[in-house]
């Protein structure tokens, strides 16, 4: 009876303690508690815990229930009671004299109780780290000393083994749980210090991006203010009454100080275009226009040192480019600039040709292979100087930023050097390459660039159909001056559409057949309107037959077609073959005829008068 | 009756013409065409579109009383009478000529002389509603108000 009943208690005992045990994760907590409880289930004199130590060789005393702070004994790992206690599941008895059982201090007189010693497994650290628990490859064990209270005839009872050695396992497990977590908090906390640090880094980073975007917008602000008077000013002096010599200094202060607004634009520029994110503007512009406008401005200087400058612009250079005109005029200043700054004497020549498809591939330039098509063309140009030439080491460095060579510098030219290098970032961007090529110092030099401009008014990307991307609020809302021919065989039709046109201010002439339309179509017209879905009439064989009658590329009219047909009689590729530029599906809106017409005066087909 | 029940009339009764889809939105495009340099832009686009339409109508009647129908004549017709409709905004004239047009596909003479009578009662009708269109409006401006800019709301 006595049996089962302690039995029992054990169970009740040993589930209690495991409860507690098991209540907390904190390590400490976990064998304080545990030695608490056991401490007063077995009313214990003392019981105590030696952990490994770092090093795996000693034990040493961490935890003890009657002292508070224990003094910090270590035992050799290998003493022989140690390894006997290690090397059984029991607990086992251990003499009270042994190095692990002297707990108390030794001004005990009387008998000392028994003690037993049990190992508690330490979880195998090769699962995980745990930095200050020490690694061990053979034993990974603590060790529990329990001691009965001496003066009493107490013996360590079968039961009571028991209950030590499953709370040692519960032990175990508890301190593994702890084991977990300390690692799992310890990778959080690590976490969360690289996200700070992380976020810090980010912001110093964009505030740096904005601390030079600042300072570039305040200097862009700063040099740009001066400029704007220069400029203001200059126009309104050229309204005044001026003599002819003063009026062309005027000209000249003007033209210059255009030219130097483009360029702080253009130092600025250089920032974004080595972040990437410059992007061209592109628009229709007058090409025959910007090379006359590079002579006229290299011109004072040129003829200042004496040299000659000539401009040779090939029979088939369109006279209308799409692309970005100020860069491409910058462009050709700098190159051109640079032959007239490295000549004493001599002359200067600049020509321009469309590259043909057969040259161009170039074989100085391997790299480059122009893809012509139909809506674009490559436009070449060249200037040779005779001036001081260049050597031939010096010639790959020339695209460098701010590089200079010795000749340059003795030659005391001044300037950063940004020039060519701002160039070639331009060149590039449009699609082309830019080389020099010199015979040596002395024997002059001769830069050549290659850059694609678009064709106004045929497929340009996404300008055909003419679907309007440019939303109502940001066109014209009237066109004055705008003339356009509208052929239709309807009545209905030709009135609906003439309103329409006549409402948005422009000049309509209406005509209802092929014949007529050809006989009335001028140069003056900008827009012809043609229905393409008349029986009887063909659309695209009368699209042709009005552009053969200009010759001329400026005198063109743009051709739209109208058509009630959602088949697909109309297609791209017939459009471009014809010439017609653009499709408008019947009935045209009001909205949708405006932004078609705005877009014709984006792109300079149409100006408005002034 | 007085100005602003007349207007309120005016407005319902468009109203009406919108939602049972005898006009559509290209009828409001061409009343934003008029403006004081061309006050009667509308009336005058709408009469043209009659006086055009039924002449269509008879060509088309004639074309289909000959002996041997030319389908394709028939067809360039509806197409132009598609067209113009289409222009004005009379949206039943126009979805009768697309169906006109199939009929004229399948070369069929009695589908054809169905289509063109349910042409001929869409045109009749949409020219009776625009008469009293105009005569409201007329109305309205003879009183001495002025006729408010519709606006697809509904």
């Amino acid at each position: 009876m006595g049996l089962i009943r302690t039995q029992e208690e054990t169970g009740r005992h040993v589930r209690m303690l495991t409860h507690e045990i098991r209540s907390t994760l904190d390590r400490h907590t976990i064998l304080k508690t545990t030695l608490v409880e056991l401490g007063r289930t077995l009313a214990l004199e003392e019981c105590a815990l030696w952990m490994p130590t770092r090093t795996g060789l000693e034990l040493q005393l961490s935890y003890t229930l009657r002292q508070q702070n224990p003094v910090e004994y270590t035992v050799p790992i290998h003493l022989p009671v140690i390894n006997q206690v290690f090397s059984s599941v029991r607990a086992v008895k251990i003499s009270h004299s042994s190095p692990v059982a002297r707990l108390r201090p030794l001004a005990v007189k009387y008998m000392p109780g028994e003690v037993v010693a049990i190992r508690v497994p330490l979880l195998h650290l090769s699962n995980f780290q745990i930095n200050d628990w020490p690694e061990f490859p053979t034993k990974p064990y603590a060790l529990m000393v329990l001691m009965l209270p001496s003066d009493s005839a107490r013996q360590w009872h079968d039961h009571e083994l028991e209950l030590v050695e499953v709370v040692a396992d519960q032990v175990a497990v508890a301190l593994s749980h702890a084991a977990i977590l300390e690692e799992s908090m310890r990778a959080r906390d690590l976490l969360m210090e690289q996200n700070v640090a992380l976020d810090h880094a980010r912001r110093e980073a964009e505030t740096a991006i904005r601390a030079r975007n600042d300072f570039l917008a305040v200097m862009n602000h700063e040099m740009r203010t001066p400029m704007h008077a220069m400029i203001a000013l200059s126009s309104l002096l050229q309204e005044t009454k001026l003599t002819p010599e003063q009026r062309l200094m005027v000209e000249t202060i003007l033209r210059s100080s255009n030219l130097l607004d483009t360029l702080i634009n253009d130092v600025l520029d250089l920032s974004r275009l080595e972040d990437g994110s410059l992007q061209l503007d592109v628009e229709t512009f007058n090409l025959h226009a910007v090379f006359k406008e590079v002579l006229n401005l290299i011109k004072p200087v040129a003829s200042v040192k004496k040299l000659m400058v000539t401009l040779n612009l090939a029979q088939e250079l369109p006279v209308y480019a799409v692309g970005d005109e100020k860069r491409l005029m910058q462009t050709m200043l700098n190159v051109v600039g640079n032959a007239v700054k490295f000549s004493k004497e001599g002359s200067i020549s600049i020509a321009a040709f469309v590259e043909k498809s057969e040259s161009l591939r170039d074989s100085r330039a391997p790299d480059f292979f122009p893809v012509p098509s139909d809506n674009h063309f490559y436009l070449r140009v060249q200037v040779k100087d005779s001036g001081s030439g260049i050597s031939p080491q010096d010639i790959p460095k020339i695209f460098t930023k701010f590089s200079q060579t010795q000749s340059l510098v003795t030659r005391n030219s001044g300037g950063s050097g940004l020039g060519l290098a701002i160039s070639k970032r331009f060149v590039n961007l449009m699609g082309g390459h830019i080389w020099l090529e010199s015979e040596g110092i002395g024997k002059g030099c001769t830069a050549t660039f290659v850059v694609k401009l678009g064709i106004p008014g045929l497929s340009n990307e996404s300008k055909f159909p003419f679907a309007p991307k440019v939303p109502a609020n940001h066109g014209q809302t009237d066109f004055p001056g705008l003339k356009a021919l509208v052929m239709d065989d309807s009545g209905v039709s030709r009135m609906v559409t003439e309103g329409l046109l006549v409402h948005l201010g422009c000049e309509v002439t209406t005509v209802s057949s092929s014949e007529e339309c050809l006989r009335v179509v001028s140069h003056e017209h900008h827009v012809v309107f043609l229905d393409v879905c008349a029986p009887g009439i063909d659309g695209y064989e009368l699209a042709a037959n009005i552009r053969e009658k200009f010759t001329r590329q400026l005198e063109k009219p743009l051709i739209i077609a109208l058509t009630g047909d959602t088949t697909d009689k109309v297609t791209k590729e017939n459009c471009a073959r014809f010439g017609i530029n653009g499709v408008l599906m019947k009935p045209v809106s009001v909205d949708k005829m405006r932004s078609t017409l705005s877009e014709l005066w984006t792109n300079g087909f149409y100006t408005r008068p002034s | 009756m007085e100005l602003g029940q007349m207007q309120g009339r005016l407005a319902e009764f468009t109203k009406s013409l919108y939602m049972e889809g005898i006009l559509d939105a290209q009828f409001l495009q061409l009343q934003q065409l008029q403006d004081e340099s061309n006050p009667d832009f509308v009336v005058e686009v709408v009469s043209l579109f009659f006086e055009d339409s039924e002449k269509l109508l008879n060509d088309i009647a004639r074309a289909l009383d000959q002996q041997s129908v030319d389908f394709k004549r028939v067809d360039a017709h509806v197409h132009q009478l598609k067209g113009s409709s289409a222009s004005v905004g009379a949206q039943r004239v126009k979805n009768a000529c697309v169906a006109f047009r199939n009929c004229c596909e399948e070369q069929n003479v009695e589908g054809c002389l169905r289509c063109l009578q349910q042409v001929k009662q869409e045109h009749y009708l949409v020219k009776n509603k625009l008469e009293t269109l105009f005569r409201l409006e007329q109305q309205i401006v003879a009183a001495g108000g002025s006729v408010p800019m519709a606006e697809m709301t509904f």
